[in-house]
């Protein structure tokens, strides 16, 4: 296992003061908190920082700690006593334990449970043993609900690999999270922070779906009736007559199933072939004479205005 | 000896919808009465309005989790941590406010 270099996480010259300490701390953990943090390896990060204070905070897990001297480097290999290994890792999510859970291996061999620091450390008022767990699904899995299989594997003595086949309801929302009673390390909860993949065609807000859908301009003019993509399957769409791009249409109810479900929102886009050819471009020439107007009316006033 | 077994969970979806007495309330976060009703007085969470005893909803769970969180790591006090989490509620539902499509 690797030697950890605590002084060097936290920034801190060995002979830093409790003050020092403590400072450097706060400032890395503001930084990297998971709470907080918009850096990708913000968990990671704050993990080390954590640990790294965990023992420099505390005068006799310090010295125990600077018995090993400044001639350790991190990184390089170390050997722990013999009798632990409790590290708990997971698949089919990212890892997201708190308080000492997840802690390095280097931390447990010396200052974990077992150790004769064991159990001091941990604050009797707060329980460490809720697990969180991101896990990111489909709209579609959203819109039916779905089973995900999570696989928790701890590599203890004695640890049970476990497999759950987790349950997603149908109507969950990006930022929501879903409780699993008893299903942490020891009795905790597991908690799934839901988010969303981003999806082919649709994109969304809250439980309200969108959509582009491309038209051509005859059926935008004559207000046909076009099958539109809804997470539930396409549907027959009315456009009205004479509608322009960029006209919104609502389909109630079509979104995220809940109380109330979210609508879909069908954005239309009159999309023109590439090629006009010459039957296209006379039917065109005709409208141009028989049907002029003005659309830029507006946008060219407020410009004279402007000029003015 | 580590052995595999398969089981179905089916968990709560910790929205406005689900709520929870106090004690229940407590459990969850691994706090006492007491803390409980520093959070409340400090503006952390607040009870559900349409209940004769206190009641919380799931939201709640996460705001005080969160709460125990700052104020444990970052050495805040409540209405620190109440303000922090207002602010990256606003901040997340921005950054959510619309998700694109891929393509």
């Amino acid at each position: 296992m690797e030697f950890k270099d605590y002084y060097k996480t936290l920034g801190v010259a060995r002979d830093a003061s409790g003050d020092e300490i403590k400072r450097a701390y706060r400032r890395l953990a503001r930084k990297y908190h998971p709470d907080v943090s918009k850096e990708a390896d913000a968990e990671a990060r704050f993990k080390e920082v954590r640990e790294a204070y965990e023992v420099l905070k505390d005068e006799e897990k310090r010295s125990a700690y600077d018995r090993f001297g400044k001639d350790w480097k991190a990184g390089r290999e170390f050997r722990p006593p013999p009798g632990f290994d409790r590290e708990f890792s997971f698949s089919g999510g990212d890892f997201g334990g708190q308080r000492n859970e997840g802690f390095s291996r280097f931390f447990e061999t010396l200052f974990g449970e077992g150790s004769p620091f064991g159990g001091e450390f941990e604050d009797s008022a707060f329980r460490g043993r809720d697990v969180s767990v991101r896990i990111s699904i489909s709209l579609e899995d959203a819109y039916r609900g779905a089973t995900r299989q999570l696989t928790i594997e701890p590599s203890s003595r004695g640890g049970r690999r476990r497999t759950l086949n987790v349950r997603i309801p149908k109507g969950v929302t990006a930022g929501q999270r879903i409780r699993l009673e008893d299903q942490g390390t020891a009795g905790g909860d597991l908690y799934l922070e839901v988010q969303f993949e981003p999806h082919d065609t649709f994109a969304v807000e809250g439980r309200d779906i969108h959509v582009v859908l491309p038209v051509t301009p005859y059926e935008a003019a004559l207000g046909r009736t076009v099958k539109a993509p809804t997470l539930g399957g396409p549907v027959d769409l009315k456009i009205p007559i004479g509608s322009s791009s960029g006209k919104r249409l609502r389909l109630k109810g079509r979104g995220l199933p809940g109380s109330p479900p979210g609508d879909q929102y069908v954005e239309l886009k009159i999309v023109l072939p590439r090629q006009v050819d010459a039957a296209a471009r006379a039917l065109y020439e005709k409208l141009e004479k028989t049907q002029p107007y003005d659309p830029r009316r507006t946008v060219t006033r407020s410009r004279a205005r402007d000029a003015g | 000896m580590s052995h595999t077994f398969d089981s179905d969970v089916r968990g709560v979806v910790l929205d406005a919808r689900v709520t929870f007495a106090a004690d229940e309330f407590c459990r969850l976060c691994g706090i006492r009465r007491s803390m409980l009703v520093e959070m409340v007085d400090e503006g952390v969470v607040e009870p559900v309005h349409d209940a004769p005893e206190w009641h919380f909803d799931g939201v709640s769970v996460t705001r005080a989790q969160r709460a125990l969180r700052l104020v444990e790591d970052l050495g805040v006090n409540w209405p620190g941590a109440a303000l922090a989490i207002d602010l990256l509620e606003r901040l997340e539902r921005q950054s959510r406010r619309r998700l694109e499509p891929a393509a």
